[in-house]
């Protein structure tokens, strides 16, 4: 199955996130939270890179970010952790982890598919 | 060149030095970074560089090239925010450049590789008050000096130096195209980048270490006088 990291800046957002989105892929998503840093608020690529390994069982992992060294921190962490594959999809952080949580429990899910069901949250609006 | 040896010692007396710049450096960094930043800038630097020198007995017995990329990997862990990566994972990456030892050439290489590597993965380019517009025109004279102008390594890297006060100084009046300080619009301009300072002293200090090393005297005097932009 393929594997979800959730990095943001706070490791509570993460945690709530990875939460929120575990019971939409009804329990069966292996979603790993990787958020804050050693002082608090922050992204640590050593954690991401931890994320990723925890969160691949072979199958490969996306990578859900929040903004500036989330992004940074997730490519590092990616080139790091080189006996996984893995690669971030360019989403809102809550609505797209949602979205790849529900889709990486398809029989047929696929990097590329759990990313673009990811990058469909970009287009979300909330209210009509 | 000098032998593998040396430039060993080379690379951990620059070490020490870059490190002991930025612990001095630290309530500086951190005001120019309070200005338009997280305030943080000071003591990441601190930190990450302070470690990497206390590994000095650890990198002993390496290779010149091991070394440099051991320094980028403690950067990583222990600088934190943007800078981990751009510091930290550029020297990484670019210390695969120096695998044949640290010839003018080969140093002129991992310049490059580290230019781009920060560009690639900041996705800045001059002008967006960034380090970009202090490593650009540092890494543009230093390979033009040495590949053009076949001036021995110290005064290539002199004239690197000055070059990067310049870019140093171009960061005040402009407006902040990314990272954090980006989201204060206007409010940025009239504030130097504490990003392009830093590079500004480690490369500083990498001058004042090659100096030790190369055999030549720099004509300071050609020389900007000290960090251009400091608070008066």
């Amino acid at each position: 199955m393929i594997g979800l990291v959730v990095v943001s800046h706070s490791a509570k957002a993460a945690e709530g996130i990875a939460e929120v989105a575990a019971q939409m892929g009804g329990g069966n998503a292996r979603i790993v939270p990787a958020g804050g840093d050693e002082d608090g608020i922050g992204t640590s690529p050593d954690r991401i890179r931890e994320g990723i390994e925890e969160a691949d069982d072979g199958d490969g992992v996306v990578v859900l970010v929040d903004l500036g060294s989330a992004v940074m921190n997730a490519e590092l962490a990616i080139e790091m952790a080189t006996d996984s594959e893995a690669v971030i999809a360019d989403a809102p952080i809550l609505e797209g982890t949602l979205n790849a949580a529900v889709e990486t429990t398809s029989k047929k899910a696929t990097l590329d598919s759990v990313v673009e069901r990811a990058e469909d949250a970009r287009d979300y609006r909330k209210l009509n | 060149m000098a032998d593998a040896e040396t430039q060993r010692e080379a690379v951990l007396d620059a070490l020490d030095n870059v490190a002991e710049r930025l612990a001095e450096e630290k309530e500086y960094l951190t005001d120019l970074d309070s200005a338009i930043g997280d305030a943080d800038h000071g003591a990441n630097m601190e930190r990450g560089f302070g470690k990497a020198a206390d590994k000095r007995d650890e990198f002993a017995e390496m290779e010149p090239n091991e070394v440099v990329k051991n320094v980028g990997t403690t950067l990583i862990s222990n600088v934190g925010g943007a800078s981990g990566p751009l510091y930290g994972g550029s020297i990484m990456f670019a210390s695969q450049e120096l695998e044949g030892g640290i010839t003018a050439e080969t140093s002129v290489a991992f310049a490059e590789a580290y230019l781009d590597k920060v560009k690639d993965r900041g996705g800045a380019q001059v002008g967006a008050k960034t380090m970009v517009d202090a490593l650009v025109p540092a890494v543009h004279t230093y390979k033009k000096s040495i590949e053009q102008d076949d001036l021995p390594p110290l005064e290539a890297l002199a004239k690197a130096v000055d070059a990067a006060e310049r870019g140093v100084a171009f960061t005040v009046p402009i407006k902040a195209m990314k990272g954090r300080a980006s989201f204060l619009d206007w409010r940025s301009v009239g504030h130097q980048d504490p990003g392009a300072t830093s590079t500004l002293f480690i490369l500083e200090e990498l001058l004042e270490t090659a100096e030790e090393y190369l055999d030549g005297e720099v004509d300071r005097d050609a020389r900007a006088e000290d960090a251009v932009g400091r608070a008066e």
